[in-house]
């Protein structure tokens, strides 16, 4: 075990793993943090707990997966490039660790450009995947980026995000291999749609060995609506949203269409189980939160596995 | 060279609101090169404030002057003689902001920026504009095809494209080409694209603007 | 052709309105014009391929000028009128005139040293 986190022990136990994803709320409410992890209590492994996502100033991702933490849920902490400097993203990955969270995702994050404050001044000091040598460091070496030694050691399961939809799409398996290569352990792509591209990029994935070298889950996101769907295909940089799928959608009526998105989210699940090289998904229902448990049980995925 | 732009003409009427007589300092440099602050953009600001102030009943006169550079004092010091004789409330430079800093380092008198310094940069057209640098202080653009994603990439990304790049451009605007897909596509053209394939490590930005303010002594140099 | 136009109107000959320079119209205005406009050829038609195309980016850039210092952008504008079209270089005169007319005169002017024997309305023109 790296780092101990139930995340680690789901996927090195060979179970088909579920993350799901906490938004944290615009403001200090903890009643809201509590409200959206109660649907995801019980039903994931861990839940992601966004920073600052979209370049829009949200509580605290350390502080909600302490929260997280304190309710008997486990976190994968999100760290983003763009606010942070070497010195602010160590000082809070020592925190986090001892506030008893055990997992972290690596991201460059969205521009801040984005966001709800575009004046402000962005850092990426380091890159995504430098931020996973640096949690590496810490881990393995027991080491800050300086050489120094630390005083108690960070233990992280490492965690990394991928878009097997950005372009150029022939460099998007070498960027995931550049993120093995840093010293990461799990993957969560980015919402798939494009089942066509996905199957080839995990057929690439898998040609060059790198499924062997790390979990990868596959980042679904249910369609609520025919309007979301060509919002995602539309204004989503990256994103890809064929056009059957919208077509499908566009074929039921209006109130039956969240029921259809559903359908298609738990049918995406089940031929991810069926694909070699994925370990597992990751559920992000964005402010749908409620409807997780309903999707992981028609995907026959729940009860979760316990895993000592 | 140094690319900037003129501050809008609302704001430098503002600036010299209280002023009766202003001298207009343009440089023959950079600026005039990126049609800033020549000798043409210093005719083209002095005329317009004078419209404007004619306008307002309470004319401004602006004497036009450009200097070779602003940005060596040999040059800045040819404004003594004008400055001592002509009673100017203030200088309004139209060079990139060391114009107006060495300005101020050598006379005692109000100076104003007429430009915002904009980026280090080439013309990609007549009339067009892109930045290419950061100056960074440690040029690394060979490792990747003699394109620059410190200066180029939004995210100044090290180690490929991040998930926003799509048909080619950043997710930041489609104005903006994404440098990585650039850089790949290069890297192909020149058969060296598994050299990205290596991590690239941490940089160091002590040599960049994070490590104070810089200068560079060469004492071969000195006189 | 004899063709009458206001006598309010200055006219500068320019070898192609490409020549024409931001200055020259600004200038116009500093001295107290009412009004100066550019008769340049139609568009497709210069002689010099897109001199004329240059001028009408020019007067529009003057345009934003003016506007950015509280003056009418309407004082300047962009005809296209061919060399030959006697008419239509009157048409465009009057045309003129009459909407510095309804603008009035210039808030900068009056014109220093030009008579335009008691005229109501000075403008300059550049033209080919």
């Amino acid at each position: 075990m790296k780092a101990g986190s139930n995340l680690e022990k789901v996927l090195t136990s060979g179970h088909f793993a579920v993350t799901g994803e906490l938004g944290p709320p615009r403001g200090a409410s903890v009643e809201a943090v509590e409200k959206k992890a109660s649907y995801l209590k019980g039903v994931v492994d861990s839940i992601n707990v966004t920073d600052n996502q979209t370049s829009v100033v949200r509580m605290s991702s350390v502080a909600v997966c302490k929260l997280l933490v304190d309710m008997g849920l486990e976190p994968n902490l999100q760290m983003v490039c763009r606010d942070r400097n070497r010195i602010a993203m160590q000082s809070d990955l020592l925190g986090a660790y001892a506030l008893g969270i055990r997992n972290v995702l690596c991201l460059s994050g969205d521009h801040n450009k984005f966001g709800d404050h575009p004046q402000s001044k962005n850092v990426f000091d380091v890159d995504s995947v430098q931020l996973i040598s640096i949690v590496k460091m810490l881990r393995d070496e027991g080491k800050m980026l300086s050489g120094q030694e630390c005083e108690g050691v960070a233990k992280f399961f490492i965690g990394a995000a991928a878009n097997p939809f950005g372009d150029p799409f022939e460099f998007r398996v070498t960027r995931l291999a550049k993120k093995i290569d840093a010293g990461v352990d799990f993957v969560q792509t980015q919402c798939i749609y494009n089942m066509d591209k996905w199957r080839k990029y995990m057929h690439m994935a898998h040609e060059e060995g790198l499924t062997e070298k790390c979990y990868i889950m596959a980042g679904i996101t249910p369609l609520k609506s025919v309007g979301m769907a060509r919002y995602m295909a539309k204004f989503v940089p990256g994103l890809d949203v064929p056009d059957y799928y919208i077509e499908r959608l566009k074929g039921v009526e209006k109130k039956k269409q969240a029921a259809e998105g559903i359908k298609i989210a738990v049918e995406q699940i089940q031929e991810m189980r069926e694909m070699p090289g994925v370990a597992g998904i990751h559920l992000m229902a964005i402010e749908w939160e409620h409807k997780v448990p309903e999707i992981l049980e028609a995907a026959g995925l729940l009860p979760r596995p316990k895993v000592d | 060279m140094v690319v900037a732009e003129r501050k809008p003409i609302e704001e430098i009427l503002a600036m010299v609101a209280d002023f009766k007589k202003v001298l207009l300092v343009g440089c023959k440099g950079c600026v005039t090169v990126c049609c800033a602050g020549g000798t043409k953009e210093v005719g083209i600001l002095a005329s317009a404030l004078r419209i404007a102030r004619k306008k307002a009943g309470n004319p401004l006169e602006v004497v036009e002057h450009t200097l070779e550079r602003q940005c060596d004092p040999e040059y800045v010091d040819q404004l003594g003689p004008m400055l001592q004789e002509n009673g100017f409330d203030a200088v309004l430079s139209m060079a990139c902001s060391v114009g107006p800093q060495f300005i101020a380092k050598k006379y005692p008198i109000q100076v104003f920026p007429m430009l915002n310094t904009t980026f280090i940069g080439g013309a990609l057209e007549h009339g067009v504009w892109a930045e290419f640098c950061q100056s960074c202080g440690n040029c690394i653009i060979h490792n990747f095809g003699g394109l620059c994603p410190i200066a180029r990439c939004s995210k100044s990304l090290m180690n490929g494209p991040c998930g926003g790049s799509a048909n080619k451009q950043c997710e930041v605007s489609p104005e903006i080409d994404c440098i990585w897909h650039l850089i790949y596509d290069r890297m192909v053209e020149l058969g060296q694209v598994e050299k990205l394939r290596n991590v690239f490590p941490i940089k160091d930005w002590s040599t960049s603007r994070d490590g104070g303010p810089r200068k560079i002594v060469r004492e071969d140099l000195k006189l | 052709m004899r063709l009458d136009y206001p006598p309010n109107v200055r006219i500068v000959n320019v070898p192609c309105t490409g020549r024409v320079d931001m200055l020259h119209l600004l200038k116009a205005i500093e001295d107290g014009a009412d009004g100066v406009y550019v008769a340049g050829c139609h568009e497709g038609e210069c002689h010099f391929q897109n001199g004329n195309l240059k001028a009408k980016r020019r007067v529009a850039a003057v345009k934003k000028i003016l506007e950015e210092v509280g003056l009418e952008p309407e004082r300047v504008e962009m005809f296209h009128v061919s060399a030959s079209d006697g008419p239509g270089f009157a048409a465009a005169a009057r045309q003129m005139t009459e909407r510095i007319r309804g603008l009035g005169p210039s808030p900068v002017g009056p014109m220093p040293d030009c008579d335009f024997g008691g005229s109501d309305s000075e403008q300059v023109a550049l033209g080919v």
